[in-house]
């Protein structure tokens, strides 16, 4: 029988995976992606948690979550297309023209 | 009611089969290092279906059909026009630039899933709840009854965060003219005063095969590299190399570098109207 734990502990997997992704890949859109992989294993989590208590909030919660992810992609690929337009590059290691 | 997407009437036996296939797949999908953006965003869908077929399976049928039409639909649509506008070969770096990266954060990762681990190791995660009217078809109705009872604050305030992120997307994509707006009358002019009325060749002009992946030639017989896709020129070498060597130099086209295969007599005018601006 499979136990919410189970569930959680996919969802930390998965958690994990993504915030390694983020931490190694330098191609921007590659970190988006992982940032929404981490996104989705925290939805299971709290839909996971939701089926443990019996009631909605979590599914509801994780349906807000659904839309702020929405709308973070919208305006982080728009600040990706400003800068490739401007740098001709997709890589994090060539956004370093603040520095100096 | 017995539910098609709601999988709470499962026996116990398919339900664990069905986890375990999931969990396996999607952590394999999100495991795999694929260079290349593309790949990686055929990856992120299944790692998005399987976690829609893991909602299911958790008795939350709309969060299901949300995640398969605004993240796999949607999201990820997105995610792929702007890899088409990046370029669809953009891919990932492999080389270390910071030393020492990978290894920190390697270990970083080990320390964040041990930490997690314990965190959930203690935590006192109860079994399912019983099968209560919020699993079966009346899950919707529950929902829509939170978000504008309890939630409608939250509720109103992603209006608003989606409102603006609307407009921010496209104050960020818009593009300043520097400029006047050339208008008709200016631009029939100046294509008239360049003497060239026509726009100049596509790629495939003058050459036997009109396919994208051949290059047009400039007036004087020499190939533009510019007329070609960088994709498809990247992706034409090998097959040049097979088909033969370095192609012989054409003695009807002077200084002209013709492709093996593109006819010799049908030579470009060799007219002077080259100069003319681009359209």
């Amino acid at each position: 029988m499979v136990s919410p734990a189970h569930f959680i502990a996919l969802s930390v997997i998965l958690f994990v995976i993504g915030g390694v992704g983020v931490l190694v890949r330098r191609n921007a859109i590659v970190i988006f992606m992982c940032v929404e992989l981490m996104l989705n294993a925290v939805n299971l989590a709290f839909v996971a948690f939701s089926r443990m208590h019996g009631n909605l909030d979590g599914q509801v919660i994780a349906f807000f979550v659904m839309v702020v992810a929405a709308a973070e992609v919208v305006v982080g690929l728009a600040i990706l297309t400003t800068i490739f337009r401007a740098r001709r590059s997709a890589s994090v290691d060539d956004e370093s023209l603040l520095k100096y | 009611m017995s539910h098609t997407v709601l999988a709470s009437g499962m026996a116990a036996e398919t339900q664990s089969l069905t986890f375990w296939i999931l969990a396996v797949v999607s952590v394999t999908a999100a495991l795999v290092l694929a260079p290349r953006a593309v790949h990686c965003a055929v990856l992120l869908a299944i790692v998005m279906l399987c976690l829609a077929a893991l909602y299911a399976l958790l008795g939350a049928p709309f969060l299901a059909f949300v995640q398969v039409i605004v993240y796999t639909g949607a999201v990820l649509m997105l995610f792929l026009f702007v890899l088409m506008i990046v370029g669809v070969s953009s891919r990932d770096s492999l080389v270390e630039t910071i030393r020492g990266q990978r290894l920190a954060a390697g270990l970083v990762g080990i320390g964040m899933l041990v930490l997690l681990s314990l965190t959930v190791g203690h935590a006192a995660i109860g079994p399912a709840a019983p099968v209560g009217p919020n699993y079966s078809a009346t899950n919707v109705n529950g929902l829509a009854k939170l978000i504008f009872t309890t939630y409608v604050y939250p509720f109103e305030i992603t209006a608003a965060l989606l409102i603006t992120a609307a407009l921010g997307a496209m104050v960020l994509a818009h593009l300043e003219r520097t400029g006047p707006k050339p208008t008709q009358r200016t631009l029939s002019r100046l294509r008239i005063a360049s003497g060239r009325s026509a726009p100049l060749p596509g790629p495939g002009t003058y050459a036997r095969h009109n396919a994208v992946d051949m290059p047009a030639l400039l007036p004087d017989g020499s190939q533009s590299e510019l007329s070609v896709s960088p994709v498809i020129a990247g992706r034409q070498d090998p097959r040049l190399s097979e088909l033969g060597a370095a192609p012989p130099a054409d003695p009807q086209a002077p200084g002209g570098t013709l492709p093996p295969d593109s006819d010799s007599s049908e030579p470009p005018g060799g007219d002077s109207e080259h100069e003319g601006a681009r359209w």
